[in-house]
């Protein structure tokens, strides 16, 4: 394995060795997620078949904050325990350190998200080739959040008012994720394959995975002087 | 040029620069005001179906020009604080965050104020209207963050960089809002009615855009002088100059 490949490896290992030593913390995006989605029942008309019909937009809405929320533990513990400078120090690339965070947390909460999404909106009864547009969008577009979020995330870590901060700085970012996310699941639903929607989505990924990692790096730099 | 840049980048040069640069820039701004005014208010032609109320178009468009123009200012200053770590194009940054999250305001503000009468409603998920909205909160993350670090230089840096984020992605939003409000309503009324617009109209316009950039310039000039004051707070000049100025006012 050659050294690139092995600096990204170790990252995302150790991002997931460090949640599943404490398990609990892999529930609680996906516990939010389900839980915005139990709320939106509660706030519109009970009109039959009206949450049934928005069901991929608010599907996706949940998605975008529960990712965005969770990326505030991405950098929180190592950067409190010093682990980020002795990274920093060790000479290693940060911008392949950012690749693999982002991977670990695209592994923490996006890939579940998407997959819990399916038996949701299979419940929602929403069409076979509507589920598979919404699931495969997410896998898309959670991935394009993870490696946007990072650079965001590193950015912020540390300080007060961090989640709130985060939140803000990022959601303006994803707003075209979510317009092009929820509408191929809404085009899906008419019948339509929005073939165009989902090569947004994976020119969005290519492009951040282009460009976010190397902001990820710098916003360490950044923020540890 | 690099003899040039060291010379005018040294904050101390630059402060004496801004002062004169202000008292240049202040005679051309009346001007242009004034006769922006007289323009928008009484040369310019009722327009034939907006009636009067068309020409609060002389403070939106140029609130909605300087919202994205003083934007490209803080590329601008972001890429020379993040690659040769200019101290004044920080500052440069910190001034202009402020003044393009109040235009960026004032043209959804105005832009609402006008659509009142025309569109029959104050807000519209229109493209333009839903991006500007987008923007404005773009401003206000940039200056939160600038807020919440409490290390001046640092801060400086990080906004640099999330300067360079968001200018990566208002394109993308932009273009992706255009791509969803068109699909989710048809065509809704355009800014600027009619493709032409008439001279006596358009001369006012671009008068009063050029007197709103005037005075954001003599703004930001103001609040670059006070981060200098700031930044070199402990040198030799600043104190020298506090302490004259404190003098004055004694007598």
């Amino acid at each position: 394995m050659n050294s690139v490949a092995r600096t990204i490896n170790e990252t995302t290992s150790r991002e997931l060795r460090k949640t599943f030593r404490n398990p609990s913390e892999l529930f609680y995006p996906l516990i939010f997620f389900v839980l915005v989605l139990t709320m939106f029942p509660f706030a519109i008309p009970p009109v039959t078949g009206l949450f049934n019909s928005i069901a991929s937009g608010v599907l996706w809405t949940a998605a975008l904050l529960a990712i965005s929320l969770s990326l505030e533990t991405l950098f929180k513990a190592d950067y409190s325990t010093g682990a980020l400078e002795v990274i920093h120090l060790s000479g290693a690339n940060l911008i392949l350190i950012g690749i693999g965070k982002a991977l670990g947390h695209w592994v923490l909460s996006g890939l579940p998200i998407a997959l819990l999404a399916f038996p949701i909106g299979w419940a929602l009864d929403l069409k076979f080739l509507t589920l598979w547009v919404l699931v495969t969008s997410l896998l898309l577009g959670s991935a394009t959040m993870s490696l946007m979020g990072a650079s965001i995330s590193a950015l912020t870590v540390g300080l007060r008012g961090g989640g709130f901060l985060l939140v803000m700085l990022t959601l303006p970012l994803f707003v075209p994720l979510l317009i092009f996310g929820s509408s191929a699941a809404a085009n899906a639903s008419l019948g339509i394959v929005p073939e165009a929607e989902i090569y947004f989505l994976g020119g969005m990924f290519v492009l951040s995975l282009t460009l976010a990692p190397w902001a990820t790096a710098h916003a360490i730099r950044i923020r540890l002087g | 040029m690099m003899n040039l840049l060291h010379k005018y980048a040294s904050l101390k040069n630059f402060y004496f620069l801004s002062l004169r640069l202000s008292r240049w820039l202040t005679l051309p701004f009346v001007v242009a005001l004034v006769y922006a005014i007289i323009g928008a208010l009484w040369i310019a032609p009722q327009d034939y179906q907006q009636g009067e109320s068309f020409r609060i178009m002389y403070v939106h468009v140029p609130s909605a020009w300087l919202s994205l123009f003083i934007y490209l200012n803080m590329v601008g200053a972001a890429v020379f604080a993040l690659i040769w770590r200019v101290k004044l194009s920080e500052i440069v940054l910190r001034a202009c965050a402020p003044l393009g999250a109040i235009f960026t305001f004032l043209a959804l503000v105005t832009g609402s104020i006008w659509g009142k009468p025309m569109w029959g409603t104050w807000w519209v998920w229109d493209a333009r209207l839903t991006s500007e909205l987008i923007l404005l909160f773009i401003y206000f993350g940039i200056i939160a963050l600038f807020h919440a670090i409490e290390d001046r230089r640092m801060a400086a840096r990080a906004c640099a960089l999330l300067t360079l984020v968001g200018a990566v992605n208002i394109p993308i939003i932009h273009y992706s809002v255009q791509w969803w409000s068109t699909l989710h309503q048809g065509a809704t009324v355009s800014k600027m009615g009619a493709p032409s617009i008439h001279i006596d109209m358009l001369i006012p316009l671009i008068v009063m855009s050029i007197a709103f950039t005037l005075y954001f310039m003599i703004a930001c000039l103001v609040r670059i002088r006070i981060g200098i004051r700031e930044y070199d707070r402990n040198s030799n000049w600043v104190n020298y100059l506090v302490k004259s100025t404190l003098q004055k006012e004694h007598d």
